[in-house]
């Protein structure tokens, strides 16, 4: 789209590759706190209209009886290269978010799911909107001070995965902790993402 | 903003002028969509009517002088997403803006590019 328009400005000649990793967790996970770990956060946030239906109207009309709802995501920035650039965002896991993951989850390289042992269950949304789509991620066991450290394979089964996911234990307020997060991830998703086509999760 | 049901007020809930004041009302932006990470550059063309222009677009317009994404953008200009990118096509509409995908808009980052990241995330 526009491409022509794009490279014949010149400013834009060497390309700009942008990608984006996905951060999940229920509230108070560490999401904020691994983002500003690693990475130079920036505040972001969306106000989205919420329509009932799919109203299609370009007027104005109707305007006043949609309400807004704000998030404030995750939004931290990775300069790898020059023309190479990290972006993380993060945002609750809980399902009244799903209409931002929609969107983030295009063409994303993957996700972390970032979970808390004392709270288990508010990963389970966000496990299952990411094994439904297919979207590669591994699992970051934010390890809290005074928390019980949990084996990742009793997390495995308390979380019924499958046995190739990554988990691991982290420490969200540690930046080499959270690099390694970011690592595992990757490494993850070049093992699974070669010329073959892509495997479906086993269910 | 846990538990409260997410009602906002105060500072948290942003500028007194409701964001989509910016935008006459409009919640959704001209011409083809765009993703958040989506390379956004100035033309560098002279304005022929910069009076239809808000002070937002031209602050967007400035921001856009060196490639950048939709993303840095908003969080650059503090307004929300959704505002943003009806102000960027706005723009594109004018032809002062060229927006383009992001090569990971295809389908999922290749395996070069994903030795790439994982060089540079190493080597952080």
């Amino acid at each position: 789209m526009d491409s022509g328009a794009f490279n014949s400005s010149g400013a834009g000649a060497r390309q700009h590759r942008a990608i984006k990793i996905l951060l999940a967790g229920g509230f108070g996970v560490g999401k904020t706190t691994l983002v500003g770990a690693v990475s130079e956060i920036k505040p972001l946030r969306t106000e989205e209209p919420l329509t009932e239906g799919s109203l299609r109207s370009d007027s104005t009309a109707g305007v006043e009886k949609k309400t807004t709802t704000t998030v404030a995501m995750d939004f931290g920035r990775i300069s790898l290269r020059s023309d190479l650039v990290l972006y993380l965002f993060g945002t609750p896991g809980q399902q009244r978010f799903w209409f931002m993951w929609d969107e983030l989850a295009i063409g994303a390289l993957g996700a972390v799911v970032l979970a808390d042992t004392r709270r288990l269950a508010d990963s389970f949304p966000a496990i299952d909107y990411f094994e439904r789509r297919d979207i590669p991620f591994i699992i970051a066991i934010n390890c809290f001070d005074g928390a019980r450290r949990y084996d990742p394979e009793d997390v495995r089964i308390a979380l019924d995965l499958d046995p190739g996911l990554p988990i691991i234990h982290c420490d969200a307020r540690s930046r080499e902790s959270a690099k390694q997060v970011l690592i595992t991830l990757v490494e993850h998703v070049l093992t699974h993402a070669p010329e073959e086509p892509l495997r479906h999760s086993l269910r | 903003m846990a538990g409260n049901d997410e009602r906002w007020l105060d500072a948290e809930a942003g500028p007194v002028v409701r964001p989509y004041a910016l935008t006459r009302g409009r919640t959704r932006h001209s011409g083809e969509s765009f993703d958040l990470v989506a390379t956004v550059v100035s033309t560098q063309e002279l304005v022929g009517d910069p009076s239809s222009l808000g002070p937002e677009h031209v602050s967007v317009l400035q921001l856009a002088r060196a490639p950048t994404t939709v993303a840095d953008i908003a969080s650059d200009v503090d307004l929300p997403l959704g505002v943003v990118r009806i102000l960027l096509a706005d723009l594109r509409e004018l032809g002062l803006v060229a927006i383009r995908a992001p090569v990971t808009m295809a389908e999922r980052v290749d395996k070069q590019t994903l030795r790439e990241v994982l060089n540079g995330l190493r080597g952080l």
